[in-house]
């Protein structure tokens, strides 16, 4: 799966849980670029993600990604 | 909403929830709003988030307190303005085995491990008794699931000193509580965390990173459950089953194979697929679900195969059967229709997804579970939690019968001359009295399940109602009517608040059940005379307008009350004035009072 693929798909499920079409995701965006993403939406974007793309997060992973950057790695590296 | 219906997919509603509200809320329906305090004892957010969808959907606005991280016990415990302004409805404390403070030692002796259980028991119990008293409403607690890991092995379940043994004599203590106290019920977790898988349940992963006692797709697993004890608790649970025959009571097409043919009975293992669902349903039969039949048959057919001997359910168990070639939404709203009883109360269970699809599309509000493969029917049946059950009268264990001797009741009226020689030969016996802790079950249950002849759809939860009934400045009536035909248990249900010599009606119901019956008039014979002994001298009546209340928009014209005044909503206010020649208006009703 190619990074674009990912990252297609990746905005599909931002946009569903934060209910906002217009979101677009890129490597560099954070929580702090999306007004809802808190620690409690948190939760239910990584089980959507995880989901998504039939992988689970180590608690490792989850704890160390600083920005969906960092988590399209982990998701392409899974995918392969 | 199909998508909150079982078996729902849990994943897509916690990814959907935003646009899933947003859809409920656009539903032109009518709900009743209730407000809910949630105590946890560890995250509750999506708990709450999840369970609003169910309720909305189950026509119950909920409005939310939450208690901050883990503070249930302080929450409960201590002087809590926030939650004594936010005047809860209904608690429910999350609780789960990631509360338990201390767990028995290896080393102690079994009366140590007693005092650990007595005290872990009592952190609870005073909380509960606590809640009671400060907020006289409705709590539901967890249970505890079962620990994640077992140190002794299979000896945790025996051994007194094992964490499971510890687990199930305190929730055997829980239980004891629950049938103890009328208000408190129990939300099973152990049950549920068994059915969805303990090992993924427990996934420590959640507990971890956001301090949730149980995996995140489990959480509508649970709101649903939770969902279903609070929309029993309102009065909105389903009453009746309307059932299709072949492929769904039995194996086989009877009109084609023949009753000797048909796959039921322990001959074959289809044909015990079928015996064990007729079990099923027999026992829903049982805490006072009617059951019916629809069915495209020759009614002769139809009854061969309700008569098969190794059927478990026969005729005289159902109390419609229409076996017909009509349309199945005609038979569907005819049942509703001639049992008196709202289509939203109706649960249609069928195997042909063509039939499933008409009653869904043409009859808004009747439940219409996907039954698809025999050998799942009770699973779906059951899990739909269309008729939790949060009390059990006498009454509910014996509906079907009542609703029987009704049509019996017809078919005689048919026979007489005039409607009062019918009435008088029914030979009714009614009791009308201030309210008894012995029909407060039954009151409550009428309180907040019934919609078309109630006046002011005003709900009362069971605990409200007994401190009503303790106020001196209220007036209250059950009434219960008998007649040659059998008991139709408490049928009407009065309550008044006095101010000096007024009286104003909070609420004035029946049951449709006995609609025609004069019981009205007896209600009213009796409140006057109740009001005439207490020096009350005019009554007030008050009609508030719902979307099912239609039929009651005369009554107080029909009792003899003069109108006041109308509001712009179509809202009437009436009043009364007793004599003290009043002569009684029921003449058919021999009626006992206090």
């Amino acid at each position: 799966m190619t990074r674009e693929t990912v990252y297609e798909k990746l905005n599909g499920v931002f946009r569903d849980v934060f209910d906002d079409e217009e979101i677009e995701v890129n490597d560099s965006t954070t929580a702090d670029d999306i007004e809802d993403w808190d620690s409690l939406e948190h939760i239910n974007l990584i089980a959507a993600i995880e989901q998504e793309f039939g992988i689970k997060f180590s608690m490792g992973q989850v704890v160390t990604m600083k920005n969906v950057g960092e988590m399209v790695d982990i998701i392409v590296s899974r995918m392969d | 909403m199909q998508e909150l219906e079982y078996p729902f997919d849990s994943e897509y509603i916690l990814k959907k929830a935003k646009s899933i509200k947003k859809a409920l809320l656009e539903e032109k329906t009518t709900r009743i709003k209730k407000k809910i305090a949630v105590l946890g004892g560890s995250t509750t957010h999506d708990i709450v988030k999840v369970l609003e969808l169910f309720l909305l959907h189950y026509g119950i606005e909920p409005q939310f307190y939450e208690s901050e991280y883990a503070q249930y016990w302080q929450d409960a415990m201590f002087d809590n303005a926030a939650l004594a302004a936010f005047g809860p409805d209904i608690i429910y404390i999350h609780t789960s085995n990631r509360n338990i403070q201390e767990y028995p030692q290896l080393s102690d002796t079994e009366e140590a491990v007693d005092f650990v259980l007595g005290e872990t028991y009592r952190h609870y119990e005073v909380m509960w008794d606590k809640l009671q008293k400060s907020y006289h409403c409705p709590v539901i607690q967890n249970n505890f699931e079962m620990p994640a890991y077992r140190l002794l092995g299979n000896k945790e379940a025996s051994d007194i000193h094992g964490r499971i043994s510890f687990l199930n004599r305190l929730n055997e203590r829980f239980y004891q509580y629950a049938r103890e106290h009328n208000h408190f019920y129990i939300n099973d977790i152990a049950y549920l965390s068994a059915c969805y898988g303990l090992d993924r349940w427990a996934d420590s992963f959640y507990w971890h990173m956001y301090k949730y006692a149980l995996c995140l797709p489990a959480v509508p697993v649970l709101s649903f459950n939770v969902a279903n004890i609070i929309k029993s608790v309102y009065g909105k649970n389903k009453k009746a089953l309307v059932l299709d025959l072949d492929n769904t009571l039995w194996g086989g097409v009877v009109g084609d194979d023949g009753a000797e043919n048909l796959e039921i009975g322990q001959e074959t293992s289809m044909g015990q697929v079928y015996s064990e669902f007729q079990e099923y349903l027999k026992r829903q039969k049982d805490i006072g679900i009617m059951l019916n039949v629809s069915s495209k048959n020759e009614e002769e057919n139809a009854m061969a195969g309700l008569m098969h001997p190794d059927g478990i359910l026969k005729p005289e168990d159902f109390v419609l059967i229409k076996a017909n070639w009509e349309p199945k939404s005609k038979n569907v709203a005819q049942i509703a229709s001639e049992l008196n009883i709202m289509q939203d109360s109706l649960v249609f269970v069928d195997d042909n997804p063509a039939e499933r699809e008409i009653v869904r599309s043409s009859l808004s509000g009747v439940a219409v579970p996907r039954m698809d493969s025999p050998e799942q029917y009770i699973r779906v049946l059951d899990r739909s939690g269309f008729f939790e059950v949060t009390s059990l009268s006498q009454d509910d264990r014996l509906r079907s019968e009542m609703y029987k001797a009704n049509l019996e009741r017809k078919k005689e009226q048919e026979s007489f001359g005039s409607y009062e020689d019918y009435l008088h030969s029914l030979a009714m016996k009614g009791t009308i009295k201030p309210f008894e802790p012995l029909y407060m079950a039954r009151i409550a249950q009428l309180t907040n399940k019934s919609n078309q002849f109630n006046l002011t759809t005003r709900r009362y939860t069971q605990a409200e109602l007994e401190q009503i009934a303790a106020d001196n400045a209220y007036i209250t009536l059950y009434g219960k009517l008998e007649d040659k035909f059998g008991d139709n248990g408490v049928v009407s249900v009065l309550i008044g608040h006095r101010e000096k010599e007024i009286l104003h009606m909070d609420l004035w119901l029946m049951s449709c059940r006995v609609l025609k019956r004069d019981m009205e008039y007896a209600m009213l014979d009796t409140l006057a005379h109740t009001c005439a002994k207490a020096g009350i001298k005019e009554i007030k009546g008050y009609y508030y307008p719902t979307a099912k209340n239609k039929m009651v928009e005369g009554f107080y014209a029909l009792m003899g009350f003069t109108l006041e005044k109308t509001d712009e909503t179509g809202g009437t206010v009436w009043y009364y004035k007793i004599e003290a020649d009043y002569e009684n208006k029921n003449k058919v009703i021999k009626v006992v009072e206090a």
